[in-house]
Formats: structure tokens, C-alpha cells, sequence
């Protein structure tokens, strides 16, 4: 059987996570689907598999248009899903687990199921004891419990998104022995992935999706450097920044290790000067937020210095770090920096020096007014924040930056801003610069990163594989080293 | 949502309860129209019951300030009944231990119901911001537990002489009763009042307020901004409590003139739903809270005229309780249709 995508489109506002997507998937290929964060791979999936409804466009089994409202219906007709967490009932055993999406009546049939559990082990080389509870159970092991519990339900497709996050190299080994045995024995198989290096090692196909489109399928071999360019767009880079004379050592890191969830950076040294900007690339969860919300003092190192200013901040809380002049500013805006269902004068207010018990919200509506026309924000003192373009949300949030600053700390700065917007955004950014400000900021656009940093520190699961200057750097080699290589093949 | 349709929501919810009500009546062969009459008429409809009605009105105006603060602050307070009750029991510790003249105990009981209330509420504050134990589970614990104390004292230390019974303590000296103009219990009335006022200026015309909603609406963006989160959720406890203490007291010194088990009097729970109705917005407590205590005043005379159940008035609450979530879902439903309406247009 062969899966086809028909015209797909699936809009959230104005954003267009798919626009137009067409695709075929052959029964016996490994087939990759590569894209930056973003780039709508995951909005297609879940069409696909029936966990959302797309607006217009068709999917079709062998010619034949499926209807798919659920997720129920997408595996009644053979399309099974593995999520980045896999769903397991973690106290559960795994035999429970197995039955517990199980279709059919009222009565279980645990000898039968048992029985195939032990058959799908057997085929696929999987190690678990059914018996034994699913917490105990690595992340691998429940990506095969999954897998087998997809195949009884009667998947002919299966598709995983990003299966290789948060689990080992000899796990993901395991993973792509069994993805092959299920393509050997005629299943699709879709691997979502940003990782040039694993669709590299695994696909036979691959199709290259950006901005919500397909932008290029291939047989694989495929020269990496295409690849990234199919990734990233033709990039062309405008050396316009103006290089500022760099100061002091502001931020030094020494053998910092720093946790957060699951992702660990380990033994970071990194040092940077007043007035210098640093650009932070990699694929979303490598570390840079990791690494920011340590610089502004949210999570506490597991080891190393961290000394900023020249005072070591070792035990220091958020508010010795705001007071030492970080300011963070996360990348979501409505949900990490603003309040939502408060207006412009509140956040204002919020934000603002004063101490006096009573607010008097006549002036405070003035002094709204005033920093809304200083920042060319759209909206009104009694606008509430989530009223605001993404744009002048940032504006919203830059307005609201205490006024010295020694270090800024920033997530996606522009991300889902238009050209305007994002260039007002680093003008004001770079004022603060020049007054000896350094800037820590993380981006997924190349462009940004090589336009507006001195440097980039490259970070690959956990650690930073290289800092690269930027006059000397290409988007191309940045592609490359984002992708985990260390150069074009 | 426009002004309007906010004001609409409460509105509506109270006449779909009502229309249920007369439903409910209809089925089990009352007359609906003089139900509903005999509910007036025991509660605001004649003079003589509108005392009753301000003194069940009063606490329940009370708990209901005290929850705004918290609920504004993302703090689902449920402990309120308990905190009533430990207010309860300061005040009542207070006019069994000292015997000076009114004017000192009375006060001097007020304050110390207040402490009790507010430390009874701070506990599951202290729980939530320290251990994140989620304040519902340490407040309905806390309310057993308050009220199994007052149990304890009304059979145990404070039980009347040669009687165990948990009918309650000896009545207070009548001294130490609240004093009254006419029937009305202006203190209560006047501490309800004042209450709703201040929560009102509190809310929205100090930098505690904007901080505490904040907090409210958006815990991590308050803490980057630079607010002590954990010090704004805890002090709405305290305050919450405090409130809920000044309930107690009333009940204690004001109605019952003893210490009973049931001091309380559900007025915790029913300022739940009070503040929902109102959409947390104190201005709105007095009215929606008079609308509950004339049901519940009004249902006694119900069984005494018409031999209905007085239990009618739980039952209209509850309709009430379920006419609000019918409306809250249709309304939010009708404001996320319009949204994307916009967004379209």
C-alpha cells in the first residue's frame, strides 16, 4: 500500500503550518522527513494520524481517501504514531500496557495478547520482560513496548517524531535495527527528524519540508551540503554590523554543568565581553536555553563558576542575578514574559521603579502612553497584552527592560517577526550594546545569528562543539555544525 | 468579552436556576408561583426577616472578600469553611476566658478570631509555597480537622457542665453578644461592608493588588518581572484568612452566641460559589451573596407554610452551581467562536 498526502493545509492564524503539501509514501521505505523547528513536520504528522484535522487537502491509502477525525480512525486504517514520549501507563506492567489500547470488547484476552507480545519480541528483538513494570523500563524500551503495541493494533505506517530525543546512542542503534526490519518486511516507515546525521545513516528517501512546503525529495545518498541548503533557504548574509570595541570580561563560565529536564550541558567554559554579542545556534534542546536560564540565574549549576561582573554568582537566586543587571527575556512572549488578560498601563506598572502603595492609574495611563509611543507599540495604555502582534509584544517587552542593563539574555528574539519588526528589534538591541551591554542570544535563523553576533557558539546535544567567529563563517559551515558535522562531505 | 455580557452571565445563571426551580417545584406538585412567594416573603420580603437575612448575609460576605484575594492570586483557598471555624473558636476562646466589660472582649475577641483564621489559612499557604502541596487537599483537610477541634472542645474541655452533648458550649455571657440596633446585627453588617470595600481598593488600586494578579495570571512572568511570588501567594492566604476569621467571630458572638460544631455553617462552601458567580469581582459580592442568603433564610419558611423541605434551598443551589457552568462554558465557547471570527475577518 502507498500513503498519499493531497494538497494539505492547516493554518493556526495567520501562520501557515502546512501550506499545500503533497507527498507519496512507498510500503518498504524508510522515509525521512527533515525540516528545521517549525518547518511544519510535525503539523503534517499529526494529520496524518488523525490527532488534528486539516483544513482542506486529502490523505489517501492506495488511491482511496481516508476519513480521519481521530486518532482512532488513523489506526483502523493502519497509520500508527510514536510521540516523543511514548505514551506508557508508566505503573502499569508492560503486558497491561500492551493490552490497554487494545481494540475489540469488553472482554481481554491476556493469553492472546501475551502471546502476541512475545511473537512481536521475538521478530523485533526486543529485550523487555513483560511482566515487569513500565517506569522501570528506559525510554528505548518504551519506544519498542510502542511499537509492538502499534503493529498488534494492525499499523501498516508508523511514523515517529523525533524518536531519537533523550534516548542513547545504543538505544537509537537498537531503534534503527527494528525501523529496518519493519521496512524489510514492507511497512512505511516515516522518520521526522532535524538531524542530517540520523537520516543520513537511515533513510532510503527523504523529503526536505520549510515553511509549511515541501521543498525537495530525493533518493538517498544525498550530498549533506544540499541537504542544508534545502534546510535553511539560500541564505544571504549582510555583513552590516558595525564591529564595537569590546570591553571587559562580563560573563565567564568555568566547567559549568547545568540541568534542566532533560537536557544536560556539561563542563561549558565560555567567556564574554562587555559590549560583545554572542549568538547561541543548534537545534532546539541542545542546551542554549539551558545555558540562558543559568546565566540569568533560574537554574542553579551542578558544578563549575559562574562569575559575572567579576563576582562569582556561585548560590546567587534570580534576584541577585537581576540585581547584578541580567535581564532574561524567554521566547514565550505571552507565556514567559507577559501576563495575559493585563493591559499595557498594568504591565507598565508592574515593571516600573515605583513603590508608593496606591497606584494612581491616571498617570500610570500617561506613563503607558508614553512608553507605547517611544517604542512604536500598537495598542492602547488599556490594551491587554495578548491583544498585541507578536511584534509589538517584543516591543512591549523591550519597553518594559529596566534601564541599565550589563547582560541580556534572549530566546528567538524575532522569531515570527516580519523584517520590520525584527530589524527595529536589534536596532534597540544594539543601542544597548553600545552602551557596554553584552547580549547572550539564541536563534534559530543562521541569518540572525552571522548578521548581529561577534561570535556563535555552536551546541550539539548538551555541548558546544565549536564557537566560530563570524566574519570568517559561512551559513553553509554553520549548517553543517548545527547538523552535528564538522564541515561539508 | 464586552461589558454587557459579563454583567449578563450571573444574571442569566440565576434566572436558569430559577426556571429549574419552578421545574423541580412543578414535579412534586407545589405551587410554584407561591413557593417562590413564601421564599420572598421569608427572607427580604417582609421586614421583620430581613435581619435574618443580613446575619446569614454577612459571613457569607465576609468569606466571599477574603476568597477574591486569593483567587485572584491562583490560589484555589477551599480551606475558607475551616478558617471560619478556627476564627470561630478564637473569638469563642476569648469570651470564655476573659470577663471585663464588652467593649474590650468584643474587640480583643475580633482580633483573635481574625489571628486564628488567618494562621488556620496560612498553613496550607505555607504547604503549597514551600512543598507545592496542593492547597485543595491541605484545605479540605484542614477543614475536618478544624472542625473535628471544635468537636473536641464542645464534648471535652468547653462541654457544659454534666452534659456531653455536641448541641455546643454554654451560651456566651449576653454581653459578649454582638450588640444590635433593632434586630440588626450592625457590626456584622458593617464589617461585611467594609471588607468588600477594602478587598475592592486592594485589588484595584495598589501595587499589592496588580502584584498579587500577576501572580494570579501569570506566575513565571511576575517572577521575571521581579515580584516575591511565593511571599504574594501566601500573604493572600493570610488575608483570605483573616477575613474568614471576622466571619467566624460573627458567627460565634452574632448568631449562634456559642460555640457549635456546625459554626460555620457552609458559609465557606457557598462563598465559592458566590465569588464564581461574581467573576472574582468584589463589587458584585453583596448582591449575588444576599440572592444566597434569602434562598437559604426564605427555604425554612418554605417548609413551614407549604411542607416543602427547607432542603429546597440546597437544591436551588445547586442548580445555581450548575446554571453557572452551563453559562461560563456557553460564554467562553461564544468568545472563542467570535475570536476566530475575527481573526478570519
Amino acid at each position: 500500500m502507498a500513503l498519499e498526502l493531497r494538497d494539505i493545509h492547516k493554518h493556526y492564524g495567520p501562520v501557515r503550518a502546512n501550506d499545500g503539501v503533497t507527498l507519496t509514501f512507498q510500503p518498504g521505505e524508510l522515509h525521512g522527513l527533515l525540516g528545521e523547528n517549525g518547518a511544519g513536520k510535525s503539523t503534517l504528522m499529526k494529520v496524518i494520524s488523525g490527532f488534528i484535522e486539516a483544513d482542506s487537502g486529502e490523505v489517501a491509502i492506495d488511491g482511496t481517501p481516508i476519513d480521519l477525525r481521530s486518532p482512532a480512525d488513523a489506526i483502523t486504517a493502519g497509520i500508527g504514531m510514536l510521540h516523543q514520549d511514548p505514551l506508557v501507563f508508566l505503573p502499569f506492567t508492560v503486558l497491561d500496557n500492551f493490552l490497554a489500547g487494545s481494540g475489540g470488547g469488553v472482554r481481554l484476552d491476556r493469553k492472546e495478547g501475551a502471546a502476541r507480545l512475545e511473537e512481536a519480541a521475538r521478530r523485533y528483538g526486543f529485550t523487555f520482560d513483560p511482566h515487569t513494570l513500565a517506569r522501570n523500563l528506559t525510554v528505548g524500551e518504551r519506544q519498542q513496548l510502542e511499537i509492538a503495541r502499534l503493529l498488534w493494533l494492525g499499523a501498516r505506517v508508523l511514523i515517529l517524531d523525533e524518536p531519537t530525543t533523550g534516548i542513547s546512542a545504543s538505544q537509537r542503534e537498537k531503534l534503527f535495527e527494528v525501523l529496518r526490519r519493519l521496512a524489510e518486511d514492507g511497512m512505511i516507515v516515516i522518520f521526522v527528524s532535524h538531524k542530517l546525521e540520523e537520516i543520513e545513516q537511515l533513510c532510503d528517501r527523504v523529503t526536505v519540508m520549510r515553511h509549511g512546503r515541501v521543498v525537495g525529495d530525493a533518493v538517498m545518498p544525498v550530498p549533506a551540503h544540499q541537504l542544508v541548503q534545502l534546510m535553511f533557504g539560500d541564505i544571504t548574509t549582510t555583513p552590516g554590523r558595525l564591529p564595537a570595541a569590546l570591553g571587559d570580561i562580563a560573563v565567564r563560565l568555568a566547567g559549568v554543568t547545568v540541568t534542566e529536564r532533560l537536557v544536560t550541558v556539561s563542563e561549558l567554559d565560555l567567556e564574554v565581553r562587555e559590549a560583545e554579542v554572542l549568538g547561541l545556534a543548534g537545534l532546539e534542546g541542545s542546551g542554549q536555553r539551558t545555558l540562558l536560564q543559568a546565566c540569568a540565574g533560574l537554574i542553579p549549576p551542578r558544578r563549575g563558576s559562574l562569575t559575572i561582573g567579576g563576582r562569582a554568582m556561585a548560590g546567587s537566586g534570580y534576584r541577585e542575578f537581576r540585581a547584578a543587571g541580567v535581564h532574561y527575556l524567554p521566547a514565550g512572549r505571552l507565556e514567559e514574559g507577559l501576563v495575559r488578560g493585563m493591559s499595557l498601563a498594568e504591565h507598565f506598572e508592574l515593571t516600573s521603579d515605583r513603590t508608593s502603595f496606591f497606584v494612581d492609574w491616571g498617570t500610570a495611563a500617561e506613563r503607558a502612553d508614553e512608553g507605547i509611543r517611544a517604542y512604536s507599540i500598537k495598542g492602547g495604555a488599556a490594551s491587554t497584552a495578548e491583544s498585541l502582534s507578536g511584534g509589538n509584544q517584543q516591543r512591549l517587552l523591550l519597553a518594559m527592560m529596566p534601564g541599565a542593563t550589563r547582560l541580556l539574555l534572549l530566546e528567538h528574539p524575532t522569531r515570527g517577526l516580519d523584517i520590520e519588526s525584527a530589524e527595529w528589534v536589534w536596532n534597540r538591541l544594539l543601542e544597548r550594546r553600545a552602551s557596554g551591554t553584552s547580549i547572550i542570544f539564541a536563534s534559530a535563523d543562521l541569518d540572525e545569528l552571522l548578521r548581529y553576533s561577534d561570535r556563535v557558539a555552536v551546541f550539539f546535544a548538551g555541548r558546544v562543539i565549536s564557537v566560530v567567529e563570524t566574519p570568517s563563517t559561512t551559513p553553509d559551515e554553520l549548517g553543517h555544525l548545527i547538523g552535528g558535522r564538522s564541515g561539508p562531505a | 468579552m464586552s461589558r454587557l455580557s459579563r454583567m449578563k452571565a450571573p444574571l442569566i445563571s440565576i434566572a436558569l436556576a430559577l426556571a429549574a426551580t419552578v421545574g423541580l417545584l412543578l414535579v412534586v406538585d407545589a405551587p410554584p408561583i407561591e413557593a417562590l412567594g413564601q421564599l420572598w416573603d421569608g427572607s427580604l420580603g417582609r421586614l421583620e426577616k430581613i435581619p435574618d437575612t443580613l446575619i446569614t448575609w454577612s459571613p457569607l460576605v465576609l468569606a466571599s472578600a477574603g476568597l477574591i484575594v486569593t483567587f485572584q492570586a491562583g490560589m484555589w483557598n477551599i480551606g475558607v469553611e475551616g478558617q471560619i471555624i478556627a476564627g470561630a473558636i478564637g473569638a469563642a476562646l476569648v469570651v470564655r476566658e476573659l470577663t471585663m466589660p464588652a467593649v474590650v472582649v468584643i474587640p480583643i475577641a475580633f482580633v483573635v478570631g481574625t489571628a486564628f483564621g488567618s494562621a488556620w489559612a496560612v498553613v496550607p499557604g505555607w504547604l503549597r509555597t514551600r512543598f507545592g502541596v496542593h492547597e485543595i487537599f491541605s484545605g479540605v483537610a484542614l477543614t475536618f480537622l478544624a472542625g473535628s477541634v471544635a468537636v473536641y472542645l464542645i464534648i471535652g474541655p468547653w462541654s457544659r457542665a454534666g452534659i456531653a452533648s455536641t448541641s455546643g458550649t454554654d451560651p456566651f455571657p449576653t454581653e459578649y453578644w454582638l450588640p444590635t440596633v433593632g434586630d440588626y446585627s450592625w457590626v456584622a453588617i458593617a464589617l461585611a461592608l467594609i471588607s468588600v470595600a477594602v478587598v475592592f481598593v486592594l485589588m484595584r488600586g495598589t501595587r499589592y493588588g496588580l502584584r498579587l494578579k500577576a501572580v494570579g495570571r501569570n506566575e513565571f512572568s511576575a517572577f521575571l518581572m521581579g515580584v516575591r511570588t511565593k511571599r504574594y501567594m501566601l500573604s493572600s492566604f493570610a488575608i483570605c484568612g483573616a477575613l474568614a476569621g471576622v466571619a467566624g467571630t460573627v458567627q460565634a458572638l452574632g448568631f449562634h452566641h456559642k460555640l457549635v460544631p456546625a459554626v460555620s455553617g457552609g458559609y465557606g462552601f457557598l462563598a465559592i460559589l458566590v465569588v464564581l458567580l461574581a467573576g472574582f469581582r468584589a463589587l458584585w459580592t453583596p448582591a449575588i451573596a444576599l440572592f444566597f442568603a434569602a434562598v437559604l433564610v426564605g427555604s425554612t419558611q418554605l417548609s413551614l407554610r407549604l411542607n416543602i423541605d427547607s432542603d429546597l434551598a440546597g437544591v436551588i443551589q445547586g442548580v445555581l452551581v450548575l446554571a453557572i457552568l452551563v453559562v461560563g462554558g456557553w460564554q467562553a465557547r461564544h468568545a472563542r467562536h467570535t475570536a476566530r471570527q475575527g481573526e478570519e475577518a
